[in-house]
C-alpha cells in the first residue's frame, strides 16, 4: 500500500502532459486523493461489517447449516421459530439480569465518581483500584470468581468468618447464578463507567462551584445543579453501552458455567447454533433480531436525550 | 450560635467517614477476590486438599511450582508469542488505517464523505458478536480459518475507536501546515507522511495502548478463530486450563495471576494515559 501510493504519487508529475488538459487532470488527480487514503480502511470496513450484515439477513430466511453447498428459502420460518420455542425466546430474559446489574453500576459509578471529584485523600489510589478489574482479562476474571463462588471458596470463607455457614451453590440455581454472574459483570466494567463519569466531572469549570459555594450550595446542591446536567452526554453513552453490553453478554457466563442452569445468553445461544448445532440459518435470525433491539435501543435513546455529540463531520 | 456550628460540624464529619467506609469497602470488594487467587496460587496440592478455607495463608509464601506447572502445562509461552504477533500486526494495521481515515475525513472535502462518515459511525453500533455468524463465513472463505490472520484482519477493521482517537487529534493540528508544506511541492501523501503523521505521536500512544488492552483481553475472536492447540493466544490458553485442571484450583489460580499481571505491570506504568485513553475511546 505505501510503496504502491507512494510511486503513483512520484510518478504522476512527471507522465503529466503539459498544455491545455493539464487543468482538467490534475483536478481529476486532485479529487481521487482522499479515496487513495480510504482504500484499506473501507475495504476492511465493508468485508468484515456490511457483507456480513447483508449475508446475516440472507440466511435468516434460510435452513443453511454454514456447510454443505444446499441451503433452502425458508422464508420467515427461523423468526417465528425464534419466537415460539421457549427454550429459544428466554434467552430475553436472561438479559434482565444483566441489564437491573447495569443500573445498579451506574449508581454505583456515579456515586464514587461524585465522591472523588471532591477534595479525598488518597484519591489517586482508590481511584486506580476502582478501574483496574476493567483492564483484566476476562477469562481470569470468569477463573476469580469460579473459586470466588465454589463451595468452600472465597465468598464462603467470608461469610464464614462472619459466622455464616452457608451450604448454597452459588452459581447451582437459575436465579443465584445469573444474579451472581450479572455482579461479576458489575465488579468488571464498574470502573469504566467511573473514568468517563469522573472525567465528565472533572472537565466542569471550577467556578461554577466557587459560585454555588458563595450562594451557600451544600455537596448535594452541587450535584443536582451543576454535576448532573455536566454529565448527561456521558450519561446517555453510558446508559447505551450498558444497553448494548447487557444484551450482547457472552464472556463471563460462557466461561463460568456454559450457558448451563439457565445463564444462556443471546450471544451464546447464537454461538452454539451456529458452530454447534450447524444452524446457520437460525442462528443469523437470532442475531439479527438482536442487532435490531440494540440498533433500536440507541435510537430511541438518542430521541429521548438528543446529543450534538456526533462531530465526526 | 456554638450549637448549631457544632452539630454541622459532626455531621459532616460522619458523613466523611460514611464516605472514606464506602471507598473502603469498594477497595476490599475489588482487592480480596484477586488476593485470594494470588494466596490459592502459591500453596499446594495437600494444602488445597486439606480444606481449611479460602482465606487461609499458603505454608511457603515462596512456592512457585504451580506457576511452572501453570506456564509449562499451560503453554503458556506459545500464548505469549501468538498474542505477541496478533497485537503487532493488528496495532501497526489499526494505526495505518485509523490514521488514514482520520487524515482523510479531516482534510479533505468530497462526494460522499458523509456516506464515509455514516458508514463508519452506523458500523460502531453494531456489536460484533452479532455479525460474526455471517463474519465467520467470511473469514472461511478467505482461508484464513485457524490462522492467526483472522484476528488480525478482524482487529484491523472497523475500529471506530481508534479512528475517532485520530480524527481528535487531527483536528487539532493547524491546517496552515499542510498549506505551507504544499506550497512547497508536497503532494498529500508526502503531508501525511512528513508532517501529520509525526505529530499524532500522542495519539499513536494512547491507541497502542487502548488497542494492545482490549486485544490481549479479548476472548471471543480467538475462541472462534483459533480452534488449534498451538494457536492458543493468552485467552483461549487459560480457557483450557478448565479441562485437565479442571479441579487444581492452585493451578488454575496461577495461570490466572500469570495472566493479570502483565496487565498490573502495565496499569502502574501508564495510568495517565490508560485512564485518558479509554475516555476518549469511549467519549464518542
Amino acid at each position: 500500500m505505501t510503496d504502491t501510493a507512494e510511486k503513483a504519487a512520484l510518478g504522476r508529475p512527471t507522465s503529466d502532459p503539459p498544455a491545455a488538459s493539464a487543468p482538467r487532470r490534475r483536478w481529476t488527480w486532485r479529487s481521487l486523493t482522499p479515496w487513495l487514503f480510504l482504500i484499506a480502511p473501507l475495504a476492511l470496513l465493508i468485508t468484515f461489517t456490511y457483507v456480513p450484515m447483508v449475508n446475516m439477513v440472507a440466511y435468516s430466511f434460510t435452513d443453511w447449516d454454514g456447510v454443505s453447498p444446499e441451503l433452502h428459502y425458508t422464508g420467515a420460518g427461523n423468526y417465528t421459530e425464534l419466537f415460539t420455542r421457549p427454550e429459544l425466546f428466554e434467552v430475553f430474559f436472561v438479559s434482565g439480569y444483566y441489564l437491573a446489574a447495569s443500573a445498579v453500576q451506574i449508581v454505583a459509578a456515579l456515586y464514587f465518581a461524585t465522591v472523588l471529584s471532591f477534595n479525598v485523600r488518597f484519591r489517586s489510589l482508590f481511584k486506580g483500584v476502582l478501574f483496574f478489574p476493567y483492564l483484566i482479562n476476562g477469562v481470569a476474571i470468569a477463573f476469580v470468581f469460579l473459586y470466588f463462588f465454589q463451595d468452600g471458596g472465597t465468598l464462603d470463607s467470608i461469610l464464614a468468618l462472619v459466622g455464616y455457614h452457608s451450604d448454597r451453590a452459588w452459581l447451582g440455581t437459575p436465579v443465584s447464578a445469573n444474579v451472581s454472574l450479572a455482579g461479576v459483570s458489575v465488579w468488571r466494567y464498574l470502573g469504566l463507567n467511573f473514568v468517563l463519569f469522573l472525567g465528565a466531572i472533572q472537565s466542569i469549570p471550577g467556578e461554577l462551584y466557587e459560585a454555588a459555594e458563595l450562594d451557600g450550595a451544600n455537596r448535594w446542591h452541587q450535584f443536582r445543579h451543576i454535576i448532573a446536567p455536566g454529565i448527561k452526554p456521558v450519561l446517555t453513552l453510558t446508559v447505551i453501552l450498558s444497553v448494548s453490553g447487557s444484551l450482547s453478554a457472552f464472556e463471563i457466563p460462557y466461561i463460568m458455567t456454559g450457558g448451563a442452569t439457565g445463564t444462556e445468553t443471546f450471544v451464546i445461544q447464537t454461538v452454539k447454533l451456529a458452530f454447534q448445532f450447524n444452524k446457520t440459518g437460525l442462528a443469523s435470525a437470532a442475531a439479527v433480531v438482536l442487532l435490531l433491539i440494540i440498533l433500536a435501543v440507541t435510537w430511541l435513546q438518542r430521541r429521548l436525550v438528543p446529543d450534538d455529540r456526533v462531530d465526526l463531520v | 450560635m456554638s450549637k448549631p456550628d457544632q452539630a454541622g460540624t459532626a455531621r459532616r464529619a460522619v458523613l466523611r467517614a460514611l464516605v472514606y467506609l464506602s471507598l473502603i469497602l469498594a477497595t476490599v470488594v475489588v482487592l480480596l477476590p484477586l488476593g485470594v487467587v494470588v494466596l490459592t496460587s502459591l500453596k499446594t496440592e495437600k494444602e488445597m486438599a486439606d480444606d481449611s478455607g479460602a482465606l487461609t495463608f499458603p505454608d511457603d509464601p515462596l512456592n512457585f511450582h504451580n506457576y511452572v506447572t501453570a506456564f509449562q502445562d499451560g503453554r503458556m509461552l506459545s500464548a505469549f508469542g501468538n498474542t505477541a504477533i496478533i497485537l503487532v500486526f493488528a496495532i501497526a494495521g489499526t494505526v495505518l488505517i485509523g490514521s488514514m481515515t482520520a487524515y482523510a475525513i479531516d482534510r479533505f472535502t468530497f462526494r460522499f464523505r458523509k456516506l464515509v462518515v455514516a458508514l463508519f459511525l452506523l458500523a460502531a453500533l453494531v456489536p460484533g458478536v452479532t455479525t460474526q455468524v455471517a463474519t465467520f463465513q467470511i473469514v472461511n472463505g478467505f482461508g484464513m480459518f485457524d490462522t492467526l490472520w483472522a484476528p488480525i484482519a478482524l482487529y484491523m477493521g472497523t475500529d471506530i475507536v481508534s479512528i475517532y482517537i485520530f480524527l481528535q487529534f487531527v483536528r487539532s493540528i493547524p491546517i496552515s501546515l499542510d498549506e505551507a508544506a504544499r506550497l512547497d511541492g508536497a503532494n498529500s501523501f508526502t503531508i501525511y507522511r512528513k508532517v501529520i503523521f509525526p505529530l499524532l505521536k500522542p495519539a499513536v500512544a494512547t491507541v497502542v495502548i487502548v488497542k494492545g488492552i482490549t486485544v490481549y483481553n479479548d476472548f471471543y475472536i480467538p475462541f472462534l478463530y483459533l480452534p488449534s492447540q498451538d494457536l492458543g493466544v493468552i485467552s483461549t490458553s487459560l480457557f483450557r486450563f478448565k479441562g485437565p485442571f479442571g479441579a487444581q484450583w492452585q493451578t488454575i489460580s496461577a495461570g490466572a495471576v500469570l495472566v493479570i499481571l502483565p496487565t498490573l505491570i502495565v496499569f502502574l506504568a501508564l495510568q495517565k494515559y490508560i485512564y485518558n485513553g479509554f475516555m476518549r475511546g469511549a467519549t464518542r
